[in-house]
């Protein structure tokens, strides 16, 4: 069917105006939530315990300056970054495997069962006792708050694949590995990339309640020295510096899933 | 006449969930021969779908033989090739180009090659234009076609087909037994095709099978189907004649299972 011009560039014209109102939406959405802490702060609380966006922006910056929010914020994001890392890994292949097989199924659900209702926050006691208030602490915590989200939701990704898909590739004359590395695991990908997101959200809360009880840097102590002091414009330069870090990190994320697991996407 | 599959006294017995048996088959002996266009026809729940998924090789008979060309059936195989009735057994993942070229990639043959084998086949089933499309972007007989060309292009001995066309439209449907004719006419692929529609089976098959009704289904009877290409059509007499033969076979048993759905579910 032949497309005039014309048409086609009516609908690109549409698209961009779509694409126009929707970023303009977001936009919004952000310009209105400073004004609401602008009008929160400076005409309905009244206090030195609730700063407008201002003064904590130029905090923000003299700690830019100096360098120091980047050390703290840099500290936290490379423990997530690591300990999700093993965590992922781990909880793919453990997943893989509970999924694939009854036997593994039955022999890990003891631990999966019991240790998944204890949170990773718990857990902190434990990982201080035995690993000290370094780095390994906080990498075995967020590891173990990654593990089990994305190990179930793979597991679930695996054991929902459609029997069809299976018998179907069986009769094309593949073989089990051809299975498991043609069928079973290009199918469970959205499960794991969104058991992967759900986990990434779980370890930005796990780093901070780790690093306020026992760190020397990242955001969480930063939290705790400042409210020590009672640097309140520091408290929420914090805070704002893991909101926008948990942004920037889940659209870094969905960006990946587009660019490189499109067909997969679970977020499309 | 050579038996390309031999099905001899054969029984599936199912154990349910409260330990009573549930015997879908028994009894159930039929040849088909190289070349024909084979029928399975009966009512709803007759344990049709049970003989197509023992000759696939999905589940092993509980009692009787089962062989093709003389071989006794061990498992599934690329020999025997099904077209499933839903479209859940397209890798979503895949284009359809990728899904056509799937039981050539697992043989081993190399990209170029299997590439031009895959999109003869689409071409052949009329989807030379859709090829990089995705299964999600093609409708529900493109898909069923996808099927086809995927299963064609493995060069089968044998096409198993459970009610390849029960989703589709009325139209859609009369589309795509013409297809599969022709494609019949031109391959001589030795086909087992099971459906609850009459028509479809003295218009697309050489020979046509009624099924008793389940439980313990076995073969009724068999009906040559001895029509040339312009006599399969509804109005003419020959066709009538087959339809009016076929039809007193089953009728009984579709009674009989109407029957015995209905007492079994004052039962329960």
């Amino acid at each position: 069917m032949p497309v005039s011009a014309a048409s086609r560039e009516r609908r690109l014209a549409a698209l961009a105006r779509r694409l126009a109102v929707d970023f303009g939406l977001d936009a919004l959405g952000f310009v209105s939530l400073f004004a609401l802490w602008y009008v929160a702060s400076v005409y309905l609380v009244h206090s030195v315990l609730f700063p407008p966006p201002g003064p904590v922006l130029w905090r923000a910056i003299e700690m830019i300056e100096d360098g120091s929010l980047f050390e703290q914020v840099g500290a936290s994001l490379q423990r997530i970054l690591i300990g999700f890392t093993l965590g992922s890994l781990l909880g793919v292949a453990l997943g893989l495997l509970t999924g694939s097989f009854r036997p593994v199924r039955r022999l890990l659900s003891a631990y999966v069962e019991t240790l998944r209702f204890i949170p990773a926050v718990a857990m902190i006691t434990v990982a201080v006792i035995w690993f000290g208030i370094g780095e390994a602490s906080k990498i075995f915590i967020i590891t173990y708050a990654t593990v089990f989200v994305v190990l179930i939701t793979t597991a679930a990704g695996v054991s929902g694949i459609a029997p069809n898909k299976l018998r179907a590739a069986q009769s094309l004359g593949a073989n089990r590995a051809q299975i498991f590395f043609l069928v079973t695991l290009p199918a469970t990908v959205p499960f794991i990339l969104t058991g992967m997101r759900v986990a990434m959200a779980n370890a930005f809360t796990t780093i901070v309640a780790a690093e306020l009880v026992a760190a020397n840097e990242g955001i969480g102590t930063m939290l705790w020295n400042a409210r020590l002091y009672m640097l309140v414009d520091d408290i929420f330069v914090a805070l704002a510096a893991l909101a926008i870090l948990g942004f920037v990190v889940d659209r870094c994320f969905r960006w990946l899933v587009f660019r490189f697991a499109g067909r997969y996407s679970p977020l499309a | 006449m050579s038996a390309v599959i031999s099905m001899n006294d054969l029984e599936k017995r199912f154990r349910s969930r409260l330990g009573e048996d549930h015997v879908a088959v028994d009894g159930f002996t039929l040849e088909i021969a190289s070349g024909e266009f084979f029928c399975l026809l009966g009512p709803s729940g007759c344990g049709k779908s049970t003989v197509l998924s023992l000759v696939a090789g999905f589940e092993p008979p509980t009692r009787g033989r089962l062989a093709i060309d003389g071989v006794p059936i061990t498992g599934p195989g690329a020999d025997r090739a099904v077209v499933f009735q839903g479209d859940d057994s397209l890798f979503n993942w895949l284009t359809a180009r990728q899904n056509v070229e799937f039981g050539l990639r697992v043989a081993g043959m190399a990209a170029a090659a299997r590439r031009e084998r895959a999109l003869h086949f689409l071409d052949l089933v009329g989807l030379r234009n859709q090829a990089e499309r995705y299964p999600s972007e093609l409708s529900g007989g493109m898909k069923q076609r996808v099927q086809i060309a995927r299963v064609l292009a493995n060069e089968p001995k044998i096409m198993l087909m459970d009610e390849p066309f029960g989703a589709l439209d009325a139209q859609t449907r009369l589309l795509m037994q013409e297809q599969l004719a022709a494609i019949w006419r031109r391959t001589r692929i030795s086909i087992l095709f099971i459906t609850h529609d009459i028509d479809e089976a003295i218009t697309l098959g050489t020979r046509i099978g009624i099924m008793r009704a389940g439980p313990r289904a076995s073969l009724k009877a068999t009906v040559d189907v001895d029509l040339d290409v312009a006599q399969r059509q509804r109005t003419d007499p020959a066709f009538v004649r087959i339809y009016g033969r076929v039809y007193d076979l089953i009728r009984d048993e579709v009674l009989k299972s109407v029957d015995r759905g209905m007492s079994s579910g004052a039962a329960a």
